[in-house]
């Protein structure tokens, strides 16, 4: 069975980029433009990778550190995700709270080394970024929290393995608002638009980009590519949940890429069709997915 | 049949919280619309025997006044009236979603308690119903615009009717054509008057409504300084 994950990791490592791409895409075509080609994301991290490395006087080993640990904090949280009935590479009574603590890791870090460039446009974002965290996670924990009283397990992989067709009908509203708390903690870490605009060019106003500004060059790439695995592991939650049967490696990957095409395409339309919240109400926004995985939480003691 | 009651106790439970959440009176005026609809389905899918004619034309006449006629007769108010949001209520949205939350676990402690016999075979229908009741008296309480304490005293009467349809089994019809028969009274009386307090007033605070003669000495100071709160 540990092929099989294998397989799927390398597939999701592999396509998680491409879902950037299909996200812009689907923008475009709502503004009416053509966009950019969906493999643009490829092209901008390996011209970012074969540049060369400019440091700034003012920055220590914490800039360094940044990229690195993100990436790493998320190739080990990926490789807890299972898909369907293909339980993850890693797996283990409590692994949920390891992967929530590095998601945590990843942003500690990134917090870190934009802190670290002394900007103070950084500090502002990195501000905002940590007091939207600190709203998303304990909505992420309580919706683990639901769904591991479902299904009486405590790992990832048993959780989402027991969520079968029996378990959808007996837990049906719950599991929906499981769902829904999922995908609204995905538009908030991954700072898609009711949260926070990717494609903003006022410092003011960004959020988790307002944090990356002085990263270039390779930095910048792995940078990129996280963003990428963070949207893919985000959406693996939300797609994972559906019953689906047990299926051979290949089969699985086709339906995790496919989940993640659909994914994207659901944050392009929502992205396209939502004007951004103003800052205060994006508060109230998490505070309320924080509230409906309680309630969800609640329907099922 | 039991998904489709499973879909229904979803959205009225969300439109609950969406309500609690929400200052736009037109936004609360469509959700109200929706559970309305939502509502008068309940007892179609409830309902395992054969329809017959009177029944069919009942729920037909609860659907269009639930769904189309109350909502609209509001909405016609609001545009006439021209208030468009809820400002500063009571008590603010995001405590109003914690404490309907923190009412959700009552509501099932509740239900747990009476244990009541119900005509569905569904364990969250009772709580989603005495949820829904909870929600239009907070915010009937809480909302200081008069319009947002119709849409309220509506949400009330969607929970009691929940109540009624899933306690009930055999004819809740009956019970259900009073209660539509008072509520149109009600909603009528209500678009009429909120229309004049409005007209004579210039707005439809309800919490200043009871500073406005001359009962006290000193009302004249009360009154400036709750405007000065307002503003």
């Amino acid at each position: 069975m540990k092929i099989y994950s294998l397989i799927v990791y390398f597939f999701i490592l592999l396509f998680a980029p491409l879902m950037l791409g299909i996200i812009n895409r689907t923008k475009a075509f709502f503004a009416g433009r053509r966009g950019a080609p969906l493999l643009q994301v490829y092209f901008d991290i390996i011209k970012l990778l074969r540049k060369e490395r400019i440091y700034s006087r003012t920055t220590t080993t914490a800039f360094l550190l940044g990229p690195r640990v993100t990436l790493a904090a998320l190739l080990a949280a990926l490789a807890m995700i299972p898909f369907g009935k293909i339980p993850a590479l890693i797996s283990f009574p409590g692994d949920l709270f390891l992967l929530v603590y590095l998601l945590g890791t990843a942003r500690f870090f990134t917090v870190l080394s934009a802190m670290d460039t002394g900007s103070s446009f950084e500090g502002m974002g990195s501000s905002r970024e940590v007091w939207f965290s600190f709203l998303a996670e304990p909505a992420l924990l309580v919706a683990f929290i639901a769904l591991a009283r479902h299904s009486g397990v405590l790992s990832l992989s048993s959780i989402y393995a027991s969520l079968d067709h029996t378990l959808w009908r007996e837990e049906f509203i719950s599991l929906i608002l499981i769902a829904l708390v999922f995908s609204i903690i995905l538009l908030s870490e991954n700072s898609r638009i009711p949260v926070d605009d990717p494609n903003t060019h006022l410092e003011l106003t960004m959020i988790h980009e307002v944090m990356v500004l002085d990263h270039g060059g390779p930095d910048l790439g792995l940078i990129t590519y996280s963003a990428g695995l963070k949207l893919a592991l985000f959406s693996i939650f939300i797609t994972a949940l559906l019953p689906w049967p047990p299926v051979n490696p290949w089969a699985g990957s086709l339906i995790a890429g496919l989940s993640l095409v659909v994914i994207s395409l659901g944050v392009g339309i929502v992205e396209s069709s939502m004007a951004r919240l103003p800052l205060r109400k994006v508060t109230h926004f998490l505070a309320s997915a924080i509230l409906i995985s309680l309630v969800a939480l609640i329907l099922s003691l | 049949m039991y998904f489709s009651i499973e879909i229904l106790i979803l959205f009225i439970l969300l439109s609950d919280l969406l309500l609690l959440a929400s200052s736009r009176i037109l936004l609360c005026i469509r959700t109200l619309a929706l559970q309305g609809i939502l509502l008068s389905l309940l007892p179609f899918l409830i309902e395992k025997e054969d329809l017959e004619l009177h029944r069919l034309l009942l729920g037909l006449l609860a659907l269009i006044l639930r769904g189309i006629v109350f909502p609209l007769m509001i909405k016609r108010t609001v545009l006439k009236v021209g208030v468009k949001r809820e400002v500063e209520p009571f008590i603010g949205f995001t405590a109003s979603l914690f404490l309907g939350v923190l009412a959700f676990v009552g509501c099932f402690i509740l239900d747990d308690k009476l244990a009541l016999p119900i005509s569905a075979d569904h364990r969250f229908l009772l709580p989603v119903a005495f949820f829904t009741i909870f929600t239009g008296l907070f915010l009937i309480i809480t909302r200081k615009k008069a319009l947002t304490q119709v849409i309220g005293y509506l949400v009330l009467e969607n929970g009691i009717s929940t109540f009624g349809i899933s306690t009930l089994a055999k004819d809740p019809w009956f019970l259900e054509v009073g209660i539509l028969l008072d509520l149109l009274v009600g909603v009528f009386i209500m678009g009429i008057i909120v229309f004049h307090i409005n007209n004579e007033f210039d707005h439809i605070d309800s919490h200043q409504l009871s500073m406005l003669g001359d009962w006290k000495k000193g009302s004249i100071t009360n009154y400036l300084n709750a405007e000065r709160e307002d503003k």
